[in-house]
Formats: C-alpha cells, sequence, structure tokens
C-alpha cells in the first residue's frame, strides 16, 4: 500500500515541478522576447489590440533611428572601456591587497580588514554629492576618469582574493621562493599571481557586470551626451514626452544582445561567480 | 615598491630585517585601497556629516544652519510620500521574491530534474540585464496606453486599463514587478548554493525516519538555509531603500516632477542636482542611513527569529 502511494505521489509531485519551472522560465524569457518583437515593428504596431506579439520587418530602420537620437556606438565603447579599465584596477589592487592579507603578518592585521569589510556597509548614496563636488574640483565632471575612480574601491575583491590565496598558495612555495632570493613583489607576480587566475575570472565578472549597469553615478558624472556611457545614453531615449516605443527598445535590444550571448556562453562561470561573491 | 632580500646576512639578523621588509611590502601592498578610499570614500561620507547642518547652493558661501535641514525634510510632506513609496515599492517587490526564490531553488535542486541547467540559465537571465534595460522594456509593457501589453492582459480579466505612468498604485506596481523580475533569479542561485551545501545524508537519514519531502523542507532545508535566507532579506532591504535607477528611468522625462513613485534617493537627488540644496539633499542623504540600519535590523531580527521558532517547533 505503501508503495503505490509512493510511485503515485512522484508523478504528481513531477508534474508540479515542471509546471511552475516552465512557467518561471517563460516568465522570465518573455521581456526578452517582447523586447525583440517590438524593435521590430512599427509604433502604429504598438496601438492595435489584441497587441502585436510576432516580429517585424523593422529590425534595421528601427535601429537606425536609434542612431540618430544617441552616439549608440561610441556610447557602448565607453562603457566597453570603463568596464575594461576598472575590472583590471580592481583585480590587480584587490589580489596584490589579498595576497598582503593572505601571507603576510603585520600589526593591526586584523584590524585593517575588518575596517575594509565595513566599509561595504557604507550605502553608495550617502558621500554622493561630496564624491560629486570632488569630482568636480578635480575638473574631472564629464570624463570617464571622473567616472571610474569611485569604482577603483572594491572591498569585496579584497576579500575574495584573500580567501583564494589563502587556501590556494602554499606557504611552502612562498618560503621556497623567498630562500631563492625572491622579492615579495617578484613572489606575487611570477607565484601567486599564476596560482589564482580562475579567482581573476570570478571576481572580474563581478566587477564588469557591476559597473556595466551601474547608473546612478554614471548618471551623475556624465552630462554631455558625447561621454555617455550605454546606461545613460539608453535612458536618455525615453527621457521625451514624445515616445517612440520601437526605437526604444532597439536600442536596448542591441545593448542587451551581447551581455546575452556572452552570458549564456560562460553562463556557468557567471552564475558560479554571482553565487560566489554573494555567499563567500 | 619591492624589497630585495639579501643572501649573506644570516641568523636573528636576517629574520628581523626580513619581516620589517615583509611588514613595508604588507602595507604598501593595502594600501591603494586605503587611499582611494580615504579621498573617495570616507572623507565625501563625513563630508556629508558637515554639510548636513550648512546650507549651501553649491556656488556661493556655506552658512552654518544647525538641524535645520532636518526639520525642513522631516516637514516636506514630499519626503515622507517618497518614504512611503520606498516602503511599498520595497515590500511587494522584494518580500515575494524570498518565497518563490526558495521555492524554485528547491525545484531547481530536485533529484529527477531534467533541462536543469535550461532553467536555472533561463531563471538567472534576467539579472544580467542592466536595469536601465530593464525599466525601459517594463515602461513598454507597462505603459499608459489603452493597448499597452498589461492593460490588455488586465482587459482579458475584465478589469479596466490603468495608468502605469501616473497613478499611485500603477507605478508602485510596475516598478516592484520589475525589481522583482530582475532579482528573483539571482536569490534562487543563492539559495540554490545552500541548498547544494547541505550535506545528502541529512536528507537519507531523514528519508529512513519516514519523513515526508514536504516534512523535509520544512525541517530541514529552510532551517539549514536560514544564513543565506538572512542575506538575502539583509541585501534587498539595504537595496530596497536605496531604489532609483528602475522608476528614473521608468518614468522617463515625469521622474523628478511627479510624486506617485518618488523614491527616497530620486527626493535626494532632485534636491541636490534639480534644486540646488545641497544642505538639506546631505541631510535626506543621513537621514536614509538611520532608515537604513533600523529596517536592516528589524528585517534581519524578524528573520532570524522565524528559524528559531521554526526548530523550535
Amino acid at each position: 500500500m505503501n508503495k503505490a502511494a509512493k510511485k503515485r505521489k512522484p508523478s504528481m509531485g513531477k508534474v508540479f515541478v515542471y509546471l511552475f519551472l516552465t512557467l518561471a522560465s517563460a516568465l522570465s524569457l518573455f521581456p526578452f522576447y517582447w523586447m525583440f518583437v517590438m524593435a521590430t515593428q512599427t509604433s502604429s504596431a504598438y496601438n492595435s489590440i489584441p497587441p502585436t506579439i510576432t516580429p517585424g520587418n523593422l529590425l534595421v530602420e528601427n535601429f537606425q533611428k536609434v542612431l540618430l537620437q544617441i552616439d549608440f556606438f561610441g556610447a557602448l565603447w565607453t562603457s566597453f572601456l570603463l568596464c575594461t579599465i576598472v575590472t583590471l584596477v580592481v583585480l590587480f589592487i584587490s589580489s596584490l591587497a589579498g595576497f598582503a592579507f593572505a601571507k603576510f603578518h603585520f600589526p593591526a592585521k586584523n584590524f585593517l580588514f575588518i575596517t575594509i569589510l565595513l566599509t561595504m556597509i557604507i550605502p553608495p548614496q550617502l558621500g554622493l554629492i561630496p564624491q560629486y563636488f570632488l569630482i568636480a574640483k578635480a575638473g574631472l565632471l564629464d570624463t570617464l576618469s571622473g567616472v571610474m575612480i569611485l569604482f577603483f574601491l572594491n572591498p569585496l575583491g579584497i576579500f575574495l582574493m584573500r580567501q583564494y590565496v589563502s587556501d590556494s598558495v602554499p606557504d611552502e612555495l612562498i618560503e621556497a621562493a623567498k630562500l631563492d632570493g625572491c622579492s615579495n613583489f617578484k613572489i606575487y607576480r611570477s607565484i601567486v599571481l599564476p596560482i589564482i587566475l580562475p579567482a581573476f575570472a570570478t571576481l572580474g565578472i563581478i566587477v564588469f557586470t557591476a559597473v556595466w549597469g551601474e547608473f546612478l553615478w554614471q548618471f551623475t558624472i556624465l552630462r554631455d551626451p558625447e561621454n555617455y556611457t550605454i546606461q545613460v545614453a539608453l535612458a536618455s531615449l525615453s527621457n521625451t514626452f514624445n515616445v517612440d516605443f520601437g526605437m526604444i527598445l532597439s536600442g536596448v535590444f542591441w545593448a542587451t544582445v551581447p551581455l546575452i550571448i556572452i552570458f549564456l556562453l560562460f553562463n556557468r562561470l557567471f552564475i558560479s561567480s554571482i553565487a560566489e561573491g554573494s555567499v563567500k | 615598491m619591492d624589497s630585495t632580500y639579501q643572501k649573506g646576512k644570516k641568523g636573528k639578523k636576517k629574520n628581523l630585517s626580513e619581516s620589517k621588509k615583509d611588514r613595508v611590502s604588507a602595507y604598501l601592498y593595502i594600501a591603494p585601497f586605503f587611499i582611494i578610499f580615504g579621498v573617495i570614500g570616507l572623507y565625501p561620507a563625513l563630508f556629508s556629516f558637515y554639510l548636513a547642518f550648512q546650507k549651501w547652493n553649491g556656488l556661493g558661501e556655506m552658512s552654518f544652519v544647525g538641524l535645520n535641514n532636518f526639520k525642513i525634510v522631516l516637514e516636506d510632506p514630499l519626503f515622507w510620500k517618497s518614504l512611503y513609496n520606498t516602503i511599498v515599492i520595497g515590500l511587494i517587490g522584494t518580500a515575494p521574491q524570498i518565497v518563490i526564490g526558495i521555492i524554485l531553488a528547491i525545484l531547481l535542486n530536485v533529484a529527477f530534474l531534467r533541462f536543469r541547467s535550461f532553467f536555472r540559465v533561463t531563471i538567472f537571465m534576467p539579472y544580467i540585464t542592466s536595469m536601465v534595460a530593464v525599466a525601459l522594456i517594463f515602461s513598454v509593457i507597462f505603459s499608459d496606453h489603452q493597448s499597452s501589453l498589461a492593460n490588455y492582459v488586465l482587459g482579458l480579466f475584465g478589469a479596466d486599463p490603468v495608468s502605469w505612468g501616473t497613478s499611485e498604485w500603477g507605478t508602485k506596481i510596475a516598478i516592484s514587478i520589475m525589481v522583482f523580475w530582475r532579482w528573483v533569479g539571482y536569490n534562487t542561485i543563492i539559495y540554490l548554493a545552500g541548498i547544494q551545501s547541505i550535506p545528502n545524508d541529512v536528507y537519507e537519514a531523514a528519508t529512513i525516519d519516514g519523513a515526508s519531502k514536504f516534512q523535509q523542507v520544512i525541517h530541514i532545508t529552510l532551517p539549514l538555509l536560514k544564513p543565506f535566507i538572512l542575506l538575502t532579506v539583509f541585501f534587498s532591504t539595504v537595496g530596497a531603500l536605496q531604489l532609483f535607477s528602475e522608476p528614473t528611468v521608468f518614468l522617463g522625462a515625469s521622474a523628478f516632477t511627479r510624486d506617485e513613485a518618488m523614491t527616497v534617493v530620486m527626493y535626494l537627488y532632485r534636491d541636490a542636482f534639480k534644486l540646488q540644496s545641497f544642505g538639506t539633499a546631505s541631510a535626506t542623504a543621513i537621514i536614509l542611513l538611520v532608515v537604513i540600519i533600523i529596517f536592516a535590523a528589524i528585517n534581519t531580527y524578524l528573520t532570524s527569529g522565524i528559524g528559531k521558532k521554526r526548530r523550535r517547533g
């Protein structure tokens, strides 16, 4: 009797599991599909009832309208440059500091490390106004340097790198290198760096994604459309009262597609990186 | 920047100079963070506290006004409206995420599941979309038009069309839905990592004891998942109170002129960069800090309380 009950139960459960997950997947994917549909339709298609849910043929035309509104490729390049430089700098700063915290003994080490962790809980908008004036005073308003300097601060990076270095770089290796007369920086460069490269991928993805999508700071510092990053440029598309939905979503579509492709190619790495970054 | 080690020296003397050099190196290696933090992190944060007591338009002289900025903000109905909006959107946008996220994570972990990575990837995908992109896509789905997708779906259920961009509840619900949509997969992945860290033999032992799958979820998965739930509750609370990008982009041209979905950070931004009232904006930043600390503490406390009751019962 027990066996029969057990046999029936899983099949009911199975149906529920697949139903729920399929629904969740569909709801997750639908806005992407809708974005593609609208990006290929005329504005008037938007007024039809029932709504158009099949793609049209204006994929290129709508994008040409986007190009009239914003410097799309310029903004995309600016964002790419911003994220690349920030990622490289953060990787360097974090790995160097992580190495120091993991393998050196020095006074106030724990205090300094906890201080770094505590800086994580300062809400970004607390210092926003003084930061704005600091950047303005330095003459960096409306420049990429003015935007990127804030992102160099990455306490999470130091935390992850310390974990990784202390877990994966053996003390003996460092001792041996010291006996051979290696300087500390040479040890960092030729022993620590090669070992922690996988962690660079994790931290790199976290930093790159975060900076790519950040809006408040970029929106505050960048005023001239010539200097816009892709987020600020996209946001400016809807900043008029006379909106062309096909044009707006065409901009969003072309800005999102590269991201989706990269994500699908490296989805395992992406998901594990993001999970690791928040769970550790 | 690096110290060279001299081979000739021996004994204690060598060790001493070596550890001194190590210390110098270590301080040098952690210095970049602290220098940048001092300039662009700590100094601005502290300066906000100073600015909160000054009247300043960004150009002229500052003048000390005591607690007047706080008084102005706390007596401004728009501030309270923005705080109310932020809390309502935060509640509708994030609380369901935790429940749905846990359910999704449990389902994604069941043994018989096929297409597991397909489900995982699609459910996580909204997170990689930028907030601006999400807000723009949803501004089209939830436009004021009679024919917008959201209004069409409402019509199927016989409901009247809603002005999503201008009505009191329309704006809040639309923004909450986009917050939910973008973040639920992220929380799911965190819970999934948590569930996978629970050793299998705990479940096996429970199965032998005759516990049903549902009982196992209640008595094993949820209690062991508690640290992860606390983490997401903390981050969701802090994040929700700082909401800015989604409503700003969703409302577009009317973002800083209408009050239905103005959040506290938008209120702060408007004071500073639209009205050049930097003193009151700084006061708002400090009030918000206090609000964040209070809410994060309350929510984290409540969440940990639920777990305790469950464990006892």
